[in-house]
Formats: structure tokens, C-alpha cells, sequence
């Protein structure tokens, strides 16, 4: 019966090891493989400091400006800027938006940089935040942008002003 | 602990559940879907699309959830060689399936509309399509191995080895940049949600859950009963 | 009511993403279900002394 008892012991002492040491060794290869390399995309603030060329495929995301969202002539074509509030990059894009596509309001774009510095997208995602409210009040957790440029008095506060 | 191992014990114990847990799944779903689909606001960004969350989430907590049970099953199997923890995880795994796959196909259709795509391959999304894996992994084992207790032990190492994918899952959205929106509910500073909504939420994820315990005990005294079949046959095949 | 099954133009989505949650959780409740029917059945059938003593 001791023999037994100690076996159990073993036993638990040895999955309890071998289940940690696994998990263990799975985050740290994840955290050494680094956080952008998981990351679906990239901040202005990250492309700038990375300077990644003109004509290299990216993803790039943050909030879309207020103020910056305008239409071409064609009525196909768009213009905005997107900011994580420490940086901007102008893009543009040609096709459908998706509905939750707002000013204020995160995106997910993919594309290249051209010549001059702006994001010439193909693919335009929104991203919604982890706030729910009801129409015509504002989530309580309703983030403020602290961008240098007095973002966040725009942030959030205009659900209709899509184009 | 071994006193749940008897299953005429399990049994007794679970015909004393399963008609409580039957009445708050029906109570639950009934109120809940009148809340989800009727009686709570729309959302000033999402419109009316924002009622697939109250089946979405509730179907990714619970595919964790589930997880979680086939885990400690196993571990709780391999440690103490405990029959019944291994049938738990056996009969659990399917139910974890179910509920993966409809928080995937639920996200996939409310990601349409609001983000612009049905997938894209973020931290979230991938991890939870990992998790799907796994239990098919789980379950697979159980089938690939002709002696139930060496299919078991495979199986239930697998699961342990899969532990990982939880904490990933969780937090994928805070350590990554993600298509998917960080955490409404489980949230150190409360939930981003005004009350209307978080009701017909939380009344879901109680059906969800008394529906995990209702199929759960059914599918455990079925595979107490294969357990049963396959001793009975082999003592016939030799008698 | 159309208003209701418009889902204010979501319907295609939020209809599906239900009803395939219903019948996803029904088809699993339902072959459980069966499943354990039959197994308990053929326990039955192949100890036909013992039930009689424990019925």
C-alpha cells in the first residue's frame, strides 16, 4: 500500500513538472519569436521606426483620423489617415469599406508604401473596440487618444460620420 | 474522491442532477434568447449585428471552459489512474468541439459584416482554430489505439500538452495586435458593457453551461455503459 | 415582425450564426442521447439475470 501511495506521488509530481516545462517552453519560444512577428499588423509609430522601404506588402493598422476621411472624385477612392496617436500615415484605398468603417474607429489595412510616404492599400478591415452601448450614448470605457494633436476630442464621438 | 468511481454511485448522483439541470437550461435559453434577440438595444456602432455576440461569446468561454474539464480529467486520470476522470474526459471532449466550432462559424459571421472578413489569421482567431485541433486530436487518440487504456493515456497526455493554447487564447488579444477586440466581460477594471447587454449574455452563457452539465452526464453514462459492453463481451468471448 | 427578421439588414447573418447554434447544440444533445439508449440496451440484453435483481 506505501508503494502505491508513493507511486501516486510520483505521479503527480512528474505531470505536474512535465506540464509546466511544456507550457513553459511554448511562451518562451512565442516571446522569443517576438511580439511583432505574432502581431496581424503594424502601428505607424512601429513602421517608422522600422523604416520599412516603399513597395514591401504589410499590414498596417491604428485608428483612423478625424477629420481626415475624404472621398475622390470617382467616388471610389478613398482618403485617411491612420494614427496610434504618436504617429500618422496617409492611405488610400480603392473598393468597398467595411460598415463598421468609422472615423475614431481602429482599421486593418494591407498594402505598400509608395514613394512618397503614403499607404497605397488594397484591403481595408475595421476593428471594432471591446465597447458596447446602446444607439446614441457612448460605452463607458470610451478610451481618450492622447495624440500631441488633441485627438481625442474627436475619438469615439462621431458614429455617423462616415462618408 | 474514488467513492465517484463506483458508477452505480456516478449514476445515482447524476439522475439526481439532470432534472435541475434541464429546467435552468430551458428556463435559461427561453429567457435568454428573448433578451439576446428581442429585448436588449441594438449597439451604436455594431446595429443589430451586435445579438450574434450573446451566442458567440458564450460559446468561446465555454470551449475554454470544456477545455479546462478535459484537462483536469486527464491529469487527474494519469496521476491517480481514476476510471471515471478518464470517461469525464472522453465524454466532455465532444461537447468542447461543438461549442470551438460554434464560436469559430459565429465569429466567422459576425466578422462579415463588421470587420469586412469572415478569417484573417490573428492571434486570436488562429489560436482558438488551434484549440479545435486539439480536440480533434483528443478524440482521434481515443479512436487510433485498439487497448482503451494505452488510447486513454495518449489522449489524455495530449490534452495536458495542450494546457498551453488556454492561457494563449486568453491573452492573445493583449499581447499581440489583433483583428479580434480585447476582452468586454473578463476584465480587471469591470465590463465595458451597459447592463441591458451584459444580461442576455451572462443568462446565455448559464444555458450554455447547464447544457454542458446535461450532455456531459449523458454522455458519461453512455461511455460507462461501453465501458461496461466491452468487459461484458470480452467475458462472454471467453466463457 | 419583418422589422424584427430584418435584424435591421443583418439577417442573413444573425439568422445563420442562430440557427446554426441550434442545431449544432440539438444534433449533439440528440445523438448523446441515442447513443446512450442503445449502449444501455444491449448492457441489458447481454445480463438479462441481473436486471430483475436490481429493478
Amino acid at each position: 500500500m506505501a508503494g502505491l501511495k508513493t507511486r501516486k506521488k510520483q505521479r503527480l509530481v512528474v505531470a505536474s513538472i512535465a506540464v509546466a516545462a511544456i507550457a513553459g517552453a511554448v511562451l518562451l519560444v512565442l516571446f522569443a519569436m517576438g511580439g511583432d512577428s505574432l502581431s496581424l499588423f503594424l502601428q505607424p509609430s512601429a513602421v517608422h521606426a522600422k523604416e520599412i522601404e516603399a513597395g514591401k506588402r504589410f499590414r498596417l493598422g491604428g485608428l483612423v483620423a478625424p477629420g481626415t476621411f475624404s472621398k475622390a472624385e470617382d467616388g471610389l477612392t478613398y482618403h485617411f489617415t491612420i494614427t496610434d496617436c504618436a504617429a500618422d500615415i496617409p492611405v488610400t484605398f480603392k473598393g468597398l469599406l467595411p460598415d463598421l468603417f468609422r472615423e475614431g474607429q481602429g482599421v486593418v489595412t494591407e498594402g505598400r508604401l509608395n514613394g512618397t510616404g503614403t499607404f497605397v492599400a488594397d484591403t481595408v478591415l475595421a476593428k471594432h473596440d471591446e465597447n458596447y452601448a446602446p444607439p446614441g450614448t457612448m460605452p463607458k470605457n470610451a478610451e481618450a487618444c492622447t495624440h500631441p494633436e488633441g485627438l481625442n476630442s474627436g475619438y469615439n464621438t462621431s458614429p455617423g460620420s462616415r462618408g | 474522491m474514488h467513492r465517484f468511481a463506483n458508477p452505480a454511485e456516478f449514476n445515482r448522483l447524476a439522475d439526481a442532477i439532470l432534472p435541475w439541470a434541464k429546467v435552468v437550461m430551458a428556463a435559461a435559453f427561453l429567457y435568454g434568447l428573448y433578451l439576446a434577440l428581442y429585448a436588449s438595444p441594438a449597439d451604436y456602432q455594431q446595429g443589430e449585428s451586435v445579438r450574434i455576440m450573446y451566442i458567440h461569446v458564450p460559446a468561446a468561454w465555454m470551449a475554454m471552459f470544456t477545455y479546462m474539464v478535459v484537462a483536469v480529467a486527464s491529469f487527474t486520470a494519469l496521476v491517480w489512474r481514476h476510471p471515471l476522470a478518464l470517461l469525464a474526459g472522453k465524454a466532455a471532449a465532444p461537447i468542447g468541439l461543438v461549442f470551438t466550432g460554434l464560436a469559430l462559424l459565429t465569429g466567422m459571421l459576425w466578422g462579415k459584416p463588421m470587420w469586412g472578413t469572415y478569417w484573417v489569421w490573428d492571434g486570436r482567431l488562429t489560436s482558438v482554430l488551434v484549440l479545435f485541433f486539439l480536440y480533434l486530436g483528443y478524440m482521434a487518440l481515443w479512436r487510433a489505439l485498439d487497448e482503451e487504456d494505452k488510447a486513454g493515456r495518449a489522449a489524455s497526455i495530449l490534452a495536458l500538452v495542450g494546457v498551453v493554447n488556454i492561457p494563449i487564447i486568453k491573452f492573445s488579444v493583449d499581447w499581440w495586435n489583433t483583428l479580434h477586440q480585447p476582452a468586454s466581460v473578463m476584465r480587471m477594471d469591470g465590463p465595458s458593457m451597459p447592463v441591458e447587454m451584459l444580461w442576455p449574455l451572462l443568462t446565455l452563457a448559464v444555458a450554455y453551461k447547464a447544457y454542458f452539465v446535461v450532455v456531459l452526464l449523458y454522455r458519461m453514462k453512455l461511455e460507462i455503459n461501453l465501458r461496461k459492453l466491452s468487459v461484458l463481451s470480452s467475458l462472454e468471448v471467453q466463457g | 415582425m419583418a422589422e424584427f427578421l430584418d435584424m435591421g439588414g443583418y439577417a442573413a447573418f444573425v439568422w445563420t450564426a442562430y440557427g446554426l447554434t441550434a442545431l449544432a447544440l440539438v444534433v449533439l444533445a440528440v445523438s448523446s442521447l441515442r447513443a446512450g439508449k442503445k449502449a444501455r440496451d444491449r448492457v441489458e440484453q447481454l445480463r438479462p439475470r441481473r436486471r430483475k435483481g436490481q429493478a
